[in-house]
């Protein structure tokens, strides 16, 4: 089980304070939270993409690179890379160039986007949101597994002879989970390829969500990557903590109150009581996340949203000290649940060492789709170590 | 004939209301045409107006909103009835409508009425209501049913009028109502198109 941090990257005024900090700062201090999740023991660290204010991380690869070579375990990855405005051959070339500088610890998790105004931006349509996404990564997944591409589709130039440099990391690609939060399109999309699906499910009720797994899941089994409960997936989470849970309450609601998605809106109580948002003591935390897994079955990867509303970093970091103290009970616990059968979280490690054994045995048995590559690739996937 | 489900929304703002009472009629008038055992569900509103703006916020429905919603989406017909506010639906009625899932009101059987001060504003019924319902890809019934103040007064004049066309309008919803099949429970998941043909079709 993995667990980790991720950061839509906003720049908001501490409704305490009114104090907003400068852009400058604000990435600062998304790389200090980098290295401190490095420092209490998470795995994994992941960045949002945005093209417009108040959001700072347009460039990922950049900071993802620049924390890499400040930290030595933590898997560098995204939440999400928009897989519909990018150029996927511009994807393949950065995030392999940041695979070969952090020594594989890189994975990356595609999203569509849903603000309107950046596609025409970057040349695109949102209407074309979902055949973006499957055009695109269709074509990114040829370009880490063919060493030549000759590639025609809708939406850029076609390409002849061509070779995305450099070529992955040992031959592996980095592994991709694919979010959505309503269409069960990417969820096909991720089961086709035996990719993880990530479910930021924080903002909205457990039930819905659900549903998207689940179908997920089956759909995974369908595409014959392994059974249902072996599909890999991702789940969001937000907390704030203190050791007195009213304390919690107490400090907490000026920023949930005025939170960019949800201020204005329904209670903090309302809220706690119809999404995953826990906040109180560290134990009230780990009660709630390990609920997750009683709603979506065994899962592979666990990130908290820790610095979103206006939270200065002092608090987000004395949040971490705490996470810190959190992760380790919810990675014994759910590890403990977890059959021998169901895969752990993926890294670059297990990936190579599994597409070491598919080609030691020529071909994967069992796998109706074996032959045409997405099967294959997922069928490894399946097979990561324990940790 | 088999037994079928009518939800009633109202959007008045009183109590007790006017836009309540002439929904109960409607609701009343639509039963007496339907098979016995036919249920009349009714949402009112005002019950659920701080669920409504929360959901505009936060893109979810709360537990009761999502009770109501999934009643109206359940059910075989709907009875919309709105007081008239700055002559066309109040903004609670509207807002209900907009936290709908898209497509849920394609095809459903529904009858729109509404309340207002004085006959005069009575054509918002057509140039405001009747279109929203339109948008919604929703099936409206050719009368529309508008209660003025006056309309609520002595049983011998022009709420004998009234009276006739609840019943009239009742009527067109029960008998389209009888054409069509049960509600049935759409399923998102069971009609996602296989990957293959998603890539192939791109």
């Amino acid at each position: 089980m993995q667990f980790g941090i991720f950061t839509v990257g906003d720049v908001t005024s501490d409704p305490t304070t009114g104090r907003t900090p400068t852009e400058h700062e604000r990435i600062k201090a998304m790389v200090t939270l980098a290295r401190k999740a490095e420092e209490i023991g998470l795995d994994v660290f992941a960045t949002g993409e945005h093209h417009n204010p108040p959001f700072v991380p347009s460039s990922p690869t950049t900071m993802l690179g620049f924390i890499a070579a400040q930290t030595e375990k933590l898997i560098l990855s995204t939440a999400t890379t928009l897989i519909t405005t990018n150029d996927p051959v511009k994807i393949a070339e950065d995030f392999a160039m940041l695979q070969h500088l952090a020594d594989g610890r890189v994975d990356l998790m595609l999203g569509r986007g849903n603000t309107g105004p950046v596609y025409p931006w970057f040349g695109k349509d949102i209407r074309q949101g979902i055949e973006l996404a499957i055009e695109n990564y269709h074509l990114l997944h040829r370009l880490w597994r063919e060493d030549v591409v000759d590639w025609e589709g809708r939406f850029r130039t076609p390409l002849q002879g061509f070779t995305s440099t450099p070529r992955p990391l040992d031959g592996v690609p980095p592994f991709v989970w694919h979010g959505s939060i309503r269409s069960p399109e990417i969820a096909e999309q991720a089961a086709y390829y035996g990719d993880g699906f990530f479910a930021n499910h924080i903002f909205w009720p457990t039930e819905h969500f659900v549903r998207l797994v689940t179908f997920y899941r089956q759909r995974f089994a369908h595409y014959g990557h392994g059974s249902p409960d072996q599909a890999i997936v991702g789940l969001g989470g937000q907390v704030y903590m203190r050791k007195n849970s009213q304390d919690a309450v107490r400090e907490f609601r000026p920023y949930f109150d005025n939170a960019p998605v949800y201020g204005h809106g329904p209670s903090l109580e309302d809220f706690t009581g119809q999404t995953p948002l826990s906040v109180g003591s560290p134990q009230e935390v780990i009660d709630k996340t390990l609920t997750f897994r009683e709603h979506f079955g065994d899962y592979q990867r666990q990130l908290f949203l820790m610095d979103h509303a206006g939270l200065p970093l002092k608090t987000v970091l004395e949040q971490l000290d705490l996470l810190g103290e959190v992760v380790p009970v919810l990675r014994r616990e759910l590890d403990a649940l977890r059959p021998a059968s169901v895969p752990d979280g993926p890294t670059h490690k297990a990936l190579v060492a599994s597409a070491a054994r598919a080609a030691a045995t020529d071909e994967p048995a069992t796998d109706e789709r074996a032959t045409d590559g997405p099967a294959a690739e997922g069928g490894a996937v399946l097979e990561a170590s324990r940790r | 004939m088999t037994a079928r489900t009518i939800a009633v929304v109202s959007a008045g703002l009183g109590q007790p209301s006017s836009t309540r009472l002439l929904a109960g009629k409607l609701a009343a008038a639509t039963a007496g045409h339907l098979p016995a055992g036919s249920e009349v569900n009714t949402i009112e509103l005002r019950d659920l107006a701080h669920d409504i703006v929360n959901a505009l916020l936060t893109g979810f429905p709360a537990p009761a909103l999502r009770e109501a919603i999934d009643q109206v989406f359940r059910s075989d017909a709907l009875i919309a009835v709105t007081p008239l506010y700055s002559g066309s639906y109040n903004g609670l009625f509207k807002s209900f409508f907009d936290v709908l899932d898209p497509g849920s009101l394609a095809g459903k059987a529904v009858l729109i009425a509404a309340t207002g001060g004085t006959a005069r504003h009575s054509l918002a019924l057509e140039h405001a209501i009747r279109p929203l319902f339109t948008y919604l890809r929703a099936v409206t019934v050719p009368t529309a049913v508008f209660a003025a103040t006056e309309d609520w007064g002595s049983a011998g004049g022009s709420g004998d009028a009234l009276t006739a066309r609840i019943d009239r309008a009742g009527a067109e919803l029960a008998a389209l109502v009888e054409h069509r099949k049960p509600a049935a429970e759409a399923d998102p998941y069971a009609s996602v198109t296989p990957f293959e043909q998603l890539l192939h079709d791109n």
